[in-house]
């Protein structure tokens, strides 16, 4: 529709996740308006981004080099160990600022359905490193749904022989929610899971 | 009928755009159903639980112009709770869901297979002794609903009820004069074993484990069977055949 070049950036961005033609056409002008600089930064950001970003040789989190920031750092306590699916459930761990051990990342969820079994996660590595590290407590924290539920069960079967703690993340009413908006079942674990204050 | 309401059991889900999906539903009156539910990844999400797979839901849904349809609003009939926090169970049950998915129709009613659905997660909700067969009792009942019941007592083509060989192909147990190539032999204690939970109620099947030796072979005659039938590669019968199995019942 377009000529040469610009046709050649909308057809890229449109390959890109959630970005239709229309959304592509629009940052495709935007990008072209826009002062040279701030075009080579975000090429330059993406190539970067390419180039040095590699997956933590311990934990399977997205790091720059070998390691990650976190297992890099000293003072996050190695013993304890938060077992997420994905990279970007690290990040939201980390915005929470409670946890001081390190993470364990899976790489995806126990899913029949979708042929996902524990021999495609990375299972084998976090049995590694509870032995290599003298591990004392896992917490499992993979999403409270479904396929979560059925890794957290599946990890907990294989560390519990081991004497190992094994903790799963709480399941209850998020925080300035309605109570009369719960749905039976995260009600019911809300109860089970309640605390003296 | 743009806004129609029905009970149904949430069989799978899959992610849409950022914090929607689209949930597969069988409901009794309208068949297979697909609907976006929207928001339903947020923590916040007014759905919550209520949409997870093996749900037995209550549902207002918005009937869309085009293959999807919008759920409304849901409420919880029975959630199968215990199903969800046993690996056995789940491997079950999410065999079950898997097979349904496969043979349902959109749109279409069928209110059989509807209940045989709901029947099988009641019974696996109770905890049976053996899951797996459970969930093999219910693909064999399935397979009868959709009209592929295989022959196991008799031969499949000429009735002749020394039938020692089994071919997917050719409708299950065959005797030696009508086998056609590819049949195989199969022991009768594994016939046996298969035409008795095809025959028992989903809650017994669960108390019918055979000898290691029986089940092995029973389950590649049936898993073949219904993969052949059902033309598709079952993607949770590895998982199922991997179940550690209880002690074998001695009748």
């Amino acid at each position: 529709m377009y000529e040469g070049p610009i046709q050649d950036l909308v057809d890229e961005l449109s390959r890109l996740p959630g970005i239709g033609p229309k959304s592509a056409q629009r940052l495709a002008f935007h990008i072209v308006k826009a002062d040279p600089r701030e075009a080579r930064r975000l090429a330059e950001a993406i190539i970067q981004a390419k180039e040095r970003v590699a997956f933590c040789r311990e934990c399977g989190n997205v790091a720059e080099g070998d390691l990650c920031r976190i297992c890099r750092d000293p003072g996050r306590d190695p013993t304890t160990l938060c077992v997420v699916e994905e990279p970007k459930d690290v990040v939201a761990m980390e915005k929470a600022g409670v946890l001081k051990g390190r993470y364990h990342v899976l790489g995806g969820a126990i899913s029949p359905l979708d042929g996902i079994g524990p021999e495609d996660l990375r299972v084998k590595e976090l049995l590694d490193r509870v032995e290599q590290d003298g591990v004392t407590e896992v917490i499992v924290a993979t999403n409270p749904n479904l396929e979560g539920n059925a890794t957290a069960m599946y990890v907990a079967a294989l560390l519990k022989p081991a004497g190992i703690r094994v903790t799963r993340l709480a399941s209850g009413l998020p925080v300035g929610g309605d109570l009369e908006y719960a749905d039976e079942v995260t009600l019911g674990q809300a109860l089970e899971g309640r605390r003296e204050i | 009928m743009p806004l129609f309401k029905d009970q149904g059991i949430v069989v799978r889900q899959h992610k849409l755009g950022e914090a929607d999906k689209i949930v597969t539903i069988l409901t009794q009156g309208s068949g297979k159903i697909r609907a976006v539910a929207k928001g339903l990844r947020r923590t916040k999400s007014r759905f919550g639980a209520r949409l997870e797979p093996f749900t037995h839901v209550s549902l207002l849904v918005h009937r869309g112009r085009g293959a999807l349809d919008t759920v409304t609003q849901a409420e919880i009939l029975s959630a199968h709770r215990t199903v969800r926090e046993d690996l056995a169970l789940l491997t079950a049950g999410e065999a079950m869901l898997e097979a349904v998915d496969r043979v349902a129709e959109e749109h279409e009613r069928n209110v059989r297979l509807f209940l045989l659905l709901l029947s099988g997660l009641r019974v696996l909700d109770a905890s049976p002794a053996d899951p797996a067969a459970v969930a093999e009792s219910f693909l064999l009942k399935l397979l009868s609903l959709s009209g592929f019941h295989p022959a196991l007592t008799a031969c499949a083509v000429c009735g002749n009820p020394a039938a020692a060989l089994f071919s997917s192909g050719q409708g299950g147990a065959v005797c030696d004069g009508c086998a056609e190539h590819g049949a195989g032999p199969v022991a009768p204690e594994a016939l046996s074993w298969l035409a008795g939970v095809a025959r028992a109620d989903l809650a017994d099947a669960g108390g019918m484990t055979p000898p290691d030796a029986v089940r092995r072979e029973a389950r590649a005659m049936l898993y073949g069977f219904a993969e052949y039938h059902l033309e598709r590669r079952m993607r949770t019968l590895p998982m199922l055949a991997r179940t550690p199995l209880p002690a074998a019942v001695v009748p």
